[in-house]
């Protein structure tokens, strides 16, 4: 039988890349892991808002509070960026910007990372 | 010409009645709702990275007093308010984003009673969570 694909949607190569099943997944695993540390976050803000300098150091320089608001900043980060690139997806249709917007977004995304990851650091061994 | 079978017809064709005709249902706001809270929470994950950046910075480079003045400001304490709220929102709205997953919740009368409730949770849970700061109960404001 002969294809029902006309010759131009065979040559620009576009259609499903059969990998969105797994960007599905990555977003919601890493929504219900946000789920629960948020719980702990939540608290967390609420006794440490408009904190001085020493008690917030003093708190993250516990290993438990580290790790964790390690684990909260690099899943808000990955969550972040799966769901902005959502959006970007969704309703950005030039070309040039969409790119633009999903570098950017990466970008900012791998940028919180790592600062606070650093800063994490830095506080923990001083 | 098999890729636009359209072309060469003069006649406009029909239109579906868009965003800005429907009066929006309590679901639609709240979906929107969602990914609005999502793009504020993604600034706030920034701003919670600069608050670890300045604690992590010595006292002498002065930091975490540039933060904790900007942050205690009015405007600070309302874009705190909106953080909360926003993520108060999210984490509710996610649960039930995880329920529609799982195949529950899709009744025009579940959906909608839950949008409500959800809204009016995360309202009061952000409220509840300034009062308890602002009657000195928690965190350090005075």
């Amino acid at each position: 039988m002969t294809s029902l694909e006309t010759p131009r949607h065979r040559v620009e190569g576009l259609g499903s890349a059969h990998a969105g099943v797994q960007q599905f997944w990555r977003l919601r695993v890493s929504g219900a892991a946000l789920g629960i540390l948020s719980f702990w976050f939540a608290f967390v803000a609420l006794g440490l808002v408009g904190a001085e300098q020493v008690p917030v150091l003093s708190f993250l320089q516990h290993p438990i509070n580290s790790v964790l608001m390690g684990a909260f900043m690099l899943v808000s980060a990955y969550h972040m960026a799966l769901g902005l690139r959502e959006v970007v997806e969704d309703y950005v249709h030039t070309n040039g910007l969409k790119i633009f917007l999903l570098l950017l977004i990466r970008l900012l995304a791998f940028t919180a990372a790592i600062a606070a990851a650093v800063a994490l650091l830095r506080i923990t061994i001083a | 010409m098999a890729d636009i079978p359209q072309a060469g017809s003069r006649r406009p064709r029909p239109l579906s009645p868009h965003m800005t005709i429907y009066r929006w249902p309590i679901t639609m706001a709240a979906s929107i709702t969602h990914r609005a809270t999502g793009i504020a929470l993604a600034v706030g994950t920034l701003y919670v990275a600069w608050w670890l950046v300045a604690a992590s910075s010595g006292p002498e480079s002065g930091a975490f007093e540039l933060f904790r003045s900007i942050s205690s400001s009015l405007l600070g304490q309302l874009v705190l308010f909106g953080f909360v709220w926003s993520l108060a929102y999210h984490l509710f709205n996610g649960f039930r984003h995880i329920a529609w997953d799982l195949g529950f919740g899709f009744e025009t009368r579940t959906a909608n009673i839950l949008s409500f409730l959800i809204y009016g949770l995360s309202i009061l849970v952000t409220v509840l969570a300034f009062a308890l700061v602002y009657a000195g109960k928690a965190g350090y404001f005075r």
